[in-house]
């Protein structure tokens, strides 16, 4: 294969990945979620749970996108230094968002700062956004493709606290997004939070947080617990799905953290929807790709 | 809890008798308008383009499909509610500006919007968030559409619905809000979970 018709071939994965991860949520939410339906007792939320699968169910069926939101194409990119097609990857996955946005159809979600106009094609200014990570010795790309709705984004915020605020500044900040913001960001939600010394650095590492799949713990010890109380802590709420009051409040709390400053203690806060719509691709050099969210599926 | 069907146009006695809790599904006329919608209506005096009196909002940004061979004529492909929230500072105008009976959104709203469904008899509802793809199956029609300029998901949708539902009614007539009283309680009960947390937060030597 050469060149030119490699990136006609990541063109058209990347475009029907995205397609498909509009419609389909991935393996973890789905259990996860099956899980906090199974616990559920109350009529007003089972009346929800009820209607979320039954959405799901839809839209796999008819396939359209599950939410109408499908949200600003963002791209986590592990890129290896000897991908063949790392000096295009940011154009290819632009005409993979065009592509996408016509055959799904997904929702025409960017609006130019100050022009305050739709662009019509889910593409402008640094849209979709990637975020890069370079890896060394590897001909090999993993995408991870996130679809950012607006209602839960707008929890989203960062704060530098002071270090004399302390861990207990950190979960305070967490549990007041979350209950004044987070009940009308469809519930049951995901919480991701970043720990570092300064606000980029925490709200990029709250977002990344939410990538991890549900289920694994973060690498220091008492991160993880931290997670686990957290977890526990706000499911106490009993937020329920959709706001609506219930068992539970979350589908799982991730923390990422950096070295912070010895003088300052960042939190960033990012919240996922119900609906997580988030796909992780791996891409090799002649691009054979395999999907590693979604077991089973044929884009 | 009870559960209702309810015709447009509404009339006040149909929703006089609902209470926060109650299940409701609507027949009949609906438009979408979120923020710019009510940016033009209630902030710059624009004159709504339908008749909503006795008729149903619905805070939504729909996915739509123009029809390949009649242009002008689209299909609904996932229409699900957006965060009510947002229009909390000109729903009150909104509704006295245009006679609207019925709001659908997600999440709740505030006391400003409270008061006017107090004042001109409206009532607010949600559709379970997300729920896009089982909400397009509700829509009959796509009557027409008004400032497309907007975008798709601003535009002003017309839509005809049936059995469209469960909607939970979050505000009633009488002062009564599911989703400030939830939060009352959701913020008490915030304060003993931080306590707990917070007596295993000791890392530093």
């Amino acid at each position: 294969m050469n060149h030119a018709e490699k990136a006609s071939k990541f063109i058209d994965i990347m475009a029907r990945f995205t397609d498909y991860s509009s419609k389909h949520l991935p393996d973890d939410i789905l259990l996860r979620l099956r899980e906090m339906r199974s616990e559920e007792d109350s009529d007003m939320a089972n009346i929800f749970y009820d209607a979320m699968f039954e959405d799901l169910r839809l839209a796999h069926e008819l396939s359209r996108p599950c939410c109408q939101d499908t949200g600003m194409l963002q791209f986590f990119v592990q890129v290896g230094t000897r991908f063949p097609l790392i000096d295009e990857l940011s154009e290819l996955l632009r005409e993979s968002v065009i592509r996408a946005t016509r055959t799904a159809p997904l929702r025409h979600n960017v609006v130019e700062v100050f022009d305050e106009k739709n662009t019509g094609t889910n593409v402008g200014t640094h849209i979709p956004w990637i975020d890069w990570e370079i890896i060394p010795d590897s001909d090999e790309v993993k995408i991870y493709v996130y679809m950012a709705g607006g209602g839960c984004s707008l929890p989203g915020a960062a704060q530098v606290l002071m270090p004399l605020e302390g861990y207990e500044g950190i979960v305070r900040f967490v549990f007041d997004r979350i209950t004044s913001y987070g009940i009308n960001a469809c519930p049951p939600l995901f919480v991701g939070i970043g720990i570092a010394g300064s606000a980029e650095v925490a709200a990029k590492l709250s977002k990344k947080a939410l990538l991890r799949p549900i289920g694994s713990v973060n690498p220091n010890a008492k991160g993880a617990e931290l997670e686990m109380r957290i977890a526990n802590g706000l499911n106490a709420i009993g937020i329920g799905p959709g706001g609506i009051s219930g068992k539970s409040s979350v589908l799982g709390v991730h923390i990422e953290q950096a070295g912070r400053h010895p003088a300052t203690l960042a939190v960033g806060l990012s919240t996922g929807c119900w609906a997580h719509r988030r796909g992780l691709i791996r891409i090799d050099s002649e691009i054979n790709y395999e999907i590693l969210t979604h077991k089973g599926a044929t884009i | 809890m009870k559960t209702k069907v309810l015709n447009t146009p509404i009339r006040d006695e149909d929703i006089l008798d609902l209470t926060i809790g109650d299940m409701i599904y609507l027949n009949g006329y609906m438009v979408t308008g979120r923020d710019d919608v009510h940016q033009r209506v209630v902030l710059g005096g624009k004159k709504l383009p339908v008749d909503l009196r006795g008729g149903a909002l619905f805070h939504a940004g729909p996915i739509m499909r123009e029809r390949d061979k009649e242009p002008g004529r689209y299909d609904v492909i996932s229409i699900g509610p957006t965060t009510s929230m947002r229009m909390e500072s000109t729903e009150d105008a909104f509704m006295a500006a245009t006679g609207v009976k019925l709001i659908v959104g997600k999440g709740g709203m505030g006391d400003r919007t409270n008061e006017g469904c107090k004042a001109n008899k409206v009532i607010h509802a949600v559709f379970p968030g997300g729920c896009a793809v089982l909400a397009a199956g509700q829509v009959e029609e796509v009557l027409g559409v008004d400032w497309l300029d907007l975008g798709m998901p601003e535009a002003l949708w017309q839509l005809r619905v049936a059995q469209f539902g469960p909607l939970i009614v979050t505000i009633d007539t009488k002062g009564n809000n599911l989703f400030e009283r939830n939060k009352k309680i959701f913020n008490e009960k915030k304060e003993s979970a931080i306590a707990e947390i917070n007596t295993h937060l000791h890392y530093h030597e």
